[in-house]
């Protein structure tokens, strides 16, 4: 089981230590072991096709590649330094304009060396996907300062 | 809201100016991207910002904004090599990242490894201060779909 100290630094590390995140204004919703839940509010300047109001697909890459790899930390329990391999995304449908996007990625097997992830991203229904994805990340690609929740001891 | 775009493909078509296409186009505008055609070759820049970093620690860009600079520089050689008066809606991307991405000016330019009338394979490849040593590569595909016919 998570404890609360581990999620705090996740909540810490979007908030304040990952500027990319910050500026997407993700927030999470469920932290468990294997698994994360995130969200961005519908915001105009994350639009692709202005026309129809509809999110840019690199939008829902960039969420979906920061829930996986929180995912990823969930299920290591600390925080780690990582690096995506590789990403798959399968356009399913067009985000609805004005609703938040959801992400809901599972860490699906957890070796010494690398992780593999996969997921969903929604706007209300989760049986109703905007996009699927399959991604993989090394792990332990830098250590970090202890400050940085990288190493206990 | 939809004049700026429509007029921006018309410009386009006119006279290849695909720096109003980017600034028709929000999250292109939020990720600060350029695109230069030189010749036959367009590329598209993504200056390096605060806000693209993922991990401030090394510092690295973000997996996300690579994918969509790769993913829009796959748009706009879409737009420059079909007759496509939309944006082309991607089916589906795979991005595998190669290095990590310094917080410097990253570049991506596409090749379009076959198009048929209504899918386009794609081939995106990033690079930073050294175009042999790419840093990122995706493999996309996009409906392509014209306003001329209707129904879709």
């Amino acid at each position: 089981v998570l404890d609360r100290a581990f999620k705090a630094l996740v909540k810490k590390m979007i908030a304040g230590g990952s500027p990319h995140m910050r500026a997407l204004g993700m927030q999470i919703v469920t932290l468990e072991d294997q698994h994360c839940v995130a969200r961005i509010d519908y915001d105009p300047q994350l639009v692709g096709d202005a026309m129809a109001g509809v999110l840019h697909g690199g939008v829902v890459t960039s969420l979906l590649d920061s829930v996986g790899g929180i995912a990823v930390m969930a299920a290591v329990g600390m925080r780690q330094s990582l690096a995506t391999l590789d990403l798959r995304i399968d356009y399913l449908r067009a985000s609805t304009p004005h609703e938040p996007l959801l992400a809901d990625v599972a860490c699906t097997r957890l070796t010494r060396e690398v992780a593999f992830t996969s997921g969903r991203a929604y706007n209300g229904d989760r049986d109703d996907p905007v996009a699927t994805m399959a991604a993989t990340y090394m792990l332990g690609t830098k250590r970090l300062p202890h400050a940085l929740g990288g190493s206990k001891s | 809201v939809s004049a700026p775009l429509a007029d921006a493909l018309r410009a386009l078509r006119a006279g290849g100016d695909y720096q109003r296409v980017l600034s028709a186009i929000p999250y292109a505008r939020f990720l600060g991207l350029t695109a230069t055609l030189q010749g036959d070759v367009l590329t598209t820049c993504m200056p390096p910002a605060k806000r693209l970093i993922g991990n401030p620690v090394l510092p690295a860009l973000h997996g996300g904004p690579i994918g969509a600079l790769l993913e829009t520089a796959a748009i706009l050689e879409l737009l420059r090599q079909t007759e496509t008066d939309r944006i082309p809606k991607p089916i589906n991307v795979t991005v595998q990242y190669l290095r990590s991405a310094k917080v410097v000016d990253t570049f991506a330019r596409a090749e379009i490894t076959r198009h048929g009338r209504r899918v386009a394979n794609v081939q995106v490849r990033a690079w930073q201060d050294d175009s042999a040593r790419p840093v990122a590569a995706a493999q996309t595909h996009f409906l392509l779909r014209s306003a001329a016919k209707s129904g879709e």
